[in-house]
């Protein structure tokens, strides 16, 4: 609980003034979400590997198994694709799993399943067989874990019709987006960033409520500003926010947005931006090529913020290589905040 | 002039006989099946409708492709009716059902109507899937398709029956592969967690010899398919006898309603079509053996024969039946021909349960099209 004190507002006197605000870290606020949706609808549950009598292999569902059970927390063998399919089959028949992959990169095992079995159903069966269900766990870089568990999977994702794809940075974020996923009727893919579990942020009273959640599809604006548009999701968000402070004490003032969902991508607020600024970067910790990057490039492009652009829309990306493992390598493989702050002046000609 | 002689009543048929059907071989089963098995009249004939209905539905879809009416995809399931005829008999209506491509049988048993099937084949919008799906992607109440992905379909299949056991009400998920997905990783991973979960899940192999243009013998290193859930007790059925499918689906259910945990059937049966439309299915098998399986195992032609000769219908009776069922499927062949297609506006709908519309981009930046749930 954090306390403030503020000056009245006509009289000048001292005011002291309680504002309730939480510190949690996003690690708590996904456990939170998921405790709270496990209470209010008996249908969600929670499966995959070392989720339940572990406690979650990064701690994210610790005390749940002990809360819910057998029948609701469900520790899995080491099975990514039977028990994705087993997830989608269970939502298929009128349950509402909450499916995690220890990280993403496992999730390629079971890839089919996310797209064949749950994100076309809904349309190949015109209607009749709706999937709702939630895959969730960390994705992208993490810290020396090298190349075959870093990899970021938004692209991937993001490029099919039928998932819904949520990328959170905040502990609001990671609470208030799990929430609407699980409640969601549709295939939701939360990407969760492992490095982002052990940070605390404030929870306002208001994302502190059982019933908050967030919009999926909409952009928030961390930081408002004028001269240039950052946009990115997960880490990055927070990274931006870090070169906007340093960019700030030379006069240049950053609008960062945070995209919250990838898919669908929340172009509007990213135009009404550029509109203002006249200058666009996004920023994102995976690979260039038909990277999350590239696509809102060619939205911008295409829509009317395009004549609003000063100079051409660019991108700051991981590097195009498979992640080394040596920690010199590794920090030089993703954006730092001196990457995002370079191509800042860059862009702005400075 | 003749006399007509007045036609039997039906006081003169046997309302019911006992039948000795084949013994199944069992993999960690103390006792399998009953040996005998009870048929009554009416369910003689419905199960000779039925099958009758699907056979009649499978050849006309042979044609319609054949003119291209049908594109793309189109698995057959001629020859395999007693499966699917014998599976729905030995279940309640509320269990559940998944199956893979060859789907058309199973949609018919599940609830699907044959203008429905039909029309979705073509493509049309009175199509059970409003013709979104097409032949592999159609789905019913508790019927969760015709499934693309070759094996894909057993996970999903533990998963309702997860469900199932999660909602506490009794029924069970049947869950179908071919031999040729009887190889797939997925399936011993299903079969692991099944085990270990007691799934209520009755795992069936449908082995009809052949997985494509490969030949049993030629993609598994053991075809005692219904061995190979090792720890899950399996049986082997003749699948061209549905008395023998009914038996063992209804012990096999009675297996997994008192909690044992899943089990696993292999029915032996065959397919007269080749894989697909595109095949055949005559270069990695005789005309003789299809002929020769024709000629004495035709599923059909099974029933008809144990009926008749118990005197449980006549002949004329039964072909009363065909005539009718023929009729039928002209009717739903009209249909499915003359339905128009779905309309445009239609594309981009059915992305998303319960959304709000929103807007679909189409093949170019200026098309903005309209997706409603």
């Amino acid at each position: 609980r954090v306390t403030g004190l503020g000056l009245g507002p006509s009289s000048g006197n001292l005011v002291v003034v309680v504002v309730q605000l939480e510190l949690v870290t996003v690690r708590d606020a996904l456990n939170q979400a998921m405790d709270e949706e496990l209470e209010r609808d008996e249908r969600v549950f929670l499966l995959g590997e070392e989720v339940a009598q572990y406690d979650g292999a990064y701690k994210v569902s610790r005390g749940l198994w002990k809360k819910y059970g057998d029948k609701r927390i469900i520790d899995t063998p080491i099975s990514e694709m039977g028990f994705a399919g087993i997830a989608v089959g269970a939502a298929m028949a009128g349950l509402r799993p909450i499916c995690e992959f220890m990280t993403f990169n496992f999730s390629m095992q079971a890839i089919d399943q996310v797209i064949n079995s749950a994100a076309k159903t809904y349309y190949m069966s015109a209607g009749l067989q709706p999937v709702p269900i939630v895959f969730r766990g960390p994705n992208g870089a993490s810290a020396g874990v090298a190349a075959q568990h870093s990899q970021c999977f938004a692209a991937w994702y993001s490029h099919c019709p039928g998932l819904k794809v949520l990328s959170p940075w905040s502990a609001e974020d990671a609470k208030g987006l799990l929430k609407s996923a699980i409640r969601d009727d549709n295939p939701v893919v939360v990407l969760e960033n492992e490095l982002m579990y052990g940070v605390a942020f404030e929870l306002s009273d208001e994302a502190q409520s059982k019933d908050f959640v967030i919009p999926i599809g909409k952009a928030k604006i961390e930081r408002p500003g004028n001269h240039v548009t950052l946009v990115a999701h997960s880490r990055m968000v927070g990274f931006c926010l870090d070169a906007a402070a340093v960019l700030a004490k030379e006069g240049v003032e950053c609008e960062v947005i945070n995209l919250r969902t990838i898919r669908p991508l929340d172009t509007d607020t990213i135009e009404a931006s550029i509109m203002k600024t006249n200058h666009l970067i996004s920023v994102e910790g995976g690979w260039p090529q038909f990277g999350v990057g590239a696509e809102i490039c060619a939205r911008i492009m295409e829509g009317p913020a395009f004549n609003y652009l000063d100079a051409p829309a660019i991108r700051v990306t991981g590097v195009d290589i498979p992640m080394p493992y040596a920690k010199i390598l590794e920090d030089n493989s993703v954006p730092q905040i001196k990457d995002i702050i370079f191509s800042v002046k860059k862009t702005l000609n400075m | 002039t003749r006399v007509v002689v007045a036609s039997r009543t039906y006081a003169d048929f046997t309302p019911q006989a006992t039948f000795d059907i084949k013994k199944c071989d069992l993999h960690k089963l103390e006792e399998g099946p009953p040996l005998q098995a009870v048929l009554t009249r009416e369910e003689g004939l419905q199960y000779y409708r039925t099958m009758q209905v699907m056979r009649r539905m499978e050849l006309k879809a042979d044609q319609l492709y054949k003119q291209k009416i049908i594109r793309g995809f189109c698995h057959l399931y001629d020859g395999q009716e007693a499966c699917a005829v014998g599976i729905e008999s030995g279940i309640n209506r509320t269990d559940h059902l998944i199956t893979a491509y060859r789907a058309h049988g199973y949609t018919l048993t599940r609830g699907g109507t044959v203008r429905e099937i039909m029309a979705e084949l073509t493509g049309r919008r009175g199509g059970i899937a409003k013709g979104k799906g097409g032949s592999m992607h159609m789905y019913a109440k508790h019927f969760y398709g015709g499934n693309g992905i070759v094996g894909a379909q057993v996970p999903l299949g533990a998963g309702v029956a997860l469900a199932c056991k999660y909602q506490g009400k009794n029924e069970l998920c049947v869950c179908l592969y071919g031999d040729g997905a009887a190889n797939q990783g997925q399936i011993f991973e299903t079969y692991n967690m099944a085990a270990l979960w007691k799934l209520p899940c009755i795992f069936i192999c449908e082995n009809n010899k052949y997985g494509m243009g490969t030949s049993v013998e030629r993609a598994a290193a053991s075809t005692d398919y219904y061995k190979r859930g090792d720890f899950i007790p399996g049986l082997r059925v003749d699948g061209m006898d549905i008395l023998c499918v009914r038996e063992a689906t209804k012990f096999a259910a009675e297996h997994c309603r008192s909690g044992k945990g899943p089990i696993l059937m292999e029915l032996q049966t065959y397919r007269y079509h080749g894989h697909s439309m595109s095949d055949p299915g005559i270069s990695y098998r005789t005309r003789e053996e299809i002929q020769e399986v024709r000629s004495k195992s035709d599923p059909i032609s099974l029933l008809k024969d144990r009926m008749i000769s118990n005197n449980m219908a006549s002949v004329e009776e039964l072909k009363e039946i065909d005539v009718e069922v023929r009729k039928e499927i002209e009717d739903a062949a009209q249909f499915a021909t003359t339905d128009p297609e779905p309309p445009l506006e239609d594309l981009c709908n059915h992305i998303f349960s319960n959304e709000p519309p929103m807007e679909v981009r189409g093949t170019n930046p200026w098309a903005k099209l309209k997706s409603i749930s």
